[in-house]
């Protein structure tokens, strides 16, 4: 009796998992739930909207003058540093959120659902590019409206806008890793703090390197935020692809390489 | 667009089929060795006390979690290696409420649909019919924070009912339900048999897999400890009993005695309130008692027989009673009755 049942059911999906067009369309859908969320709880997104303008406005009336001499000229170095700055900070949520979710009722419905294991996942990571899209126009749009002319062009704005979307989506990789690892949300949040804090403040975003100790600007150089800082200077102010950029790509992709199949092994093992 | 549909209700003779399933939670073995066969188109009640193992054995068998040991197959499919196909065969409502808190009913169901493989417009139109069924049609647009818990079990079992799944699993699906809404769910489950469906539940309520199950195991420390119909679980305990309540209380000396003549057996007599209880007879015998108590002139308020309940079966079998937190029963030992409809007895 319980041998020779195995192909009394042929469905769509011979090899029993799902396919790729059945992942992707999970996956979107996913996404879709995603955004539902934040339609009933925008407080979710304070974070990519309020935080930009806030962080933009601060930043610039109160380092400005100390820094460049005034504010207008302070522009073109702080607003690239508080873009990647607060799209990095972004992909925290990530992890958080992931977190929470997976430790509600409705995952156990999402696990029995015949759907691809990944969708989950990748949904959510879908949604927040959305988040960081909207975090990167509404902080050079602050930036336009206190003065910033990026010398670069519009164009060039949105290469730079793109490349740090791109880089925080990478970034995000790390965070859901911790999400899909850790016990609590709340550690989730505690442990990304503790790597990106350094990370975002001790790199050239706010100050020059220059005015730095000597040790500490070797950890500035070194630091992933600066080069990807850098990159979107070049790109925004001067139009140019500059050899940070290439820097920056380089680290995104081997951050994806490294953490994406952790995190989806141990999702895996989990959901 | 129905890609992911179930398109053939497996012929398969057994719905599920466990053998020796072993799951561990550090030294505590939640279930250890549990054994159970559904056969397609009924209802199985897995009934137990708290912490027996229920969920455990429930969510090994839905693929939520990963044996230890044993193999459980659905439809023929193995639960673990063969768990996406097992997925498109089942449904899942959890004893939490396995739905999401932030979305709208009508969110919640239109985002499972698209998951399951409904086109937009299908999954709109069955989100809207399965309101509509489940008494929710008003409450469709609110967030689930607001829902009571009779409302979100409705809409979890509704979820679990967007593709009617061939084998449908239930946790707990009634616990903390009023006894009207329990009632319209033990009729959606009925239906939903009738349909051609396989349910398995679980439950601590004896009441309910009595109603309800065609057959039951009941667990207790991880392992099935007793499985069957609620009437042969009930006749392994013991005898039913003849319950007899004359109408006017003199008579009860003599009503006793033409009891113990006709049907040769030993009776107790409760004064009180008028009642011999005796082991139950065969019908034939049943009939000339009735002859020769009208023969005396002997009126009778009430007469039943009654069978032992689940619980008499749920005490005898694990040495507990089914709820911790329950009381100590009556004084009577059993066979006697300590309040007027033992059979329907709900134990809370």
């Amino acid at each position: 009796m319980m041998n020779g049942s195995a192909n009394r059911m042929d469905g769509p999906y011979p090899g029993g998992a799902a396919g790729f067009g059945q992942a992707v369309r999970n996956s979107l859908t996913m996404a879709y739930r995603a955004l539902l969320k934040v339609k009933h709880t925008p407080e979710l997104w304070f974070d990519v909207t309020l935080q930009p303008i806030l962080f933009t406005l601060m930043f610039a009336y109160l380092f400005g003058g100390a820094i460049a001499g005034d504010v207008r000229g302070y522009l073109p170095i702080i607003i690239p540093g508080i873009l990647v700055q607060t799209v990095i900070t972004t992909s925290i949520v990530t992890g958080v959120q992931l977190r929470e979710d997976m430790e509600k009722g409705v995952f156990d419905r999402f696990r029995s659902l015949p759907i691809a294991r990944i969708a989950p996942l990748a949904g959510a990571l879908m949604a927040d590019s959305i988040r960081y899209a909207i975090a990167s126009v509404l902080t050079f749009t602050v930036g336009y409206l206190i003065g910033y002319r990026p010398a670069g062009g519009l164009g060039y704005v949105a290469v730079a806008a793109a490349l740090v979307i791109v880089c925080a989506w990478s970034v995000s990789w790390i965070f859901a890793f911790f999400g899909v690892s850790a016990r609590t949300a709340s550690g989730v949040q505690g442990v990304s703090m503790l790597v990106l804090l350094p990370l975002t403040i001790l790199s050239n975003a706010f100050v020059p390197v220059e005015t730095l100790p000597k040790w500490l600007q070797w950890f500035v150089k070194l630091n992933p935020v600066s080069h990807l800082v850098s990159a979107v200077r070049d790109l925004a102010n001067a139009g140019t692809f500059s050899r940070e950029l290439a820097i920056s790509l380089a680290g995104a992709a081997a951050i994806v390489a490294v953490f994406a199949p952790l995190t989806v092994r141990v999702y895996m093992r989990r959901a | 667009m129905r890609r992911s549909f179930p398109l053939h209700v497996p012929n398969a003779e057994l719905a599920v089929e466990a053998r020796g399933l072993v799951k561990a939670f550090g030294d505590r073995r939640a279930v250890d060795g549990a054994d159970l066969t559904v056969r397609t188109g009924t209802i199985f009640g897995v009934l137990g006390p708290n912490g027996a193992g229920k969920t455990t054995t429930l969510k090994m068998l839905a693929t939520l979690l990963r044996p230890d040991g044993g193999e459980a197959r659905i439809f023929g499919y193995d639960a673990v290696r063969d768990a996406h196909r097992v997925r498109r065969l089942i449904g899942v409502t959890g004893q939490y409420a396995s739905v999401d808190e932030t979305l709208t009913a009508r969110e919640n169901l239109i985002v499972f649909s698209r998951l399951l493989g409904l086109g937009r417009g299908e999954a709109r139109r069955r989100t809207s019919e399965l309101l509509e069924r489940f008494g929710l049609a008003d409450a469709a647009d609110r967030q689930l924070k607001t829902f009571s818990g009779g409302m979100r079990r409705r809409l979890d079992l509704a979820a679990s009912l967007i593709v009617t799944p061939p084998l449908l699993f239930l946790d707990e699906p009634t616990t903390g339900l009023d006894p009207r809404t329990r009632a319209q769910l033990w009729e959606m489950i009925r239906e939903l048999v009738r349909s051609g469906s396989t349910v398995l539940l679980t439950t601590q309520y004896l009441e309910e897999a009595d109603q309800l199950a065609d057959r039951i195991a009941v667990i207790d420390r991880g392992r099935v400890v007793a499985e069957g119909t609620a009437d042969e679980l009930k006749a392994s305990v013991g005898a039913s009993s003849l319950e007899l309540a004359v109408r006017h209380a003199k008579d009860l000396a003599e009503a006793r005695r033409v009891v113990e003549e006709t049907l040769r057996v030993r009776t107790a007599a409760m004064p009180e309130s008028g009642r011999i209880t005796a082991p139950a007879a065969d019908a034939d015998r049943l009939a000339d008692l009735l002859i020769a108590l009208r023969e005396r002139g002997i009126g009778l308020a009430e007469i039943s027989v009654r069978k032992p309940t689940l619980d008499e079966v749920f005490l005898a079998i694990t040495g507990r009673t089914a709820v911790g937190n329950r009381e100590e029963r009556g004084t009577g030992s059993p066979g006697f009755a300590q309040d007027h409809d033992p059979e329907r007895e709900v134990v809370v």
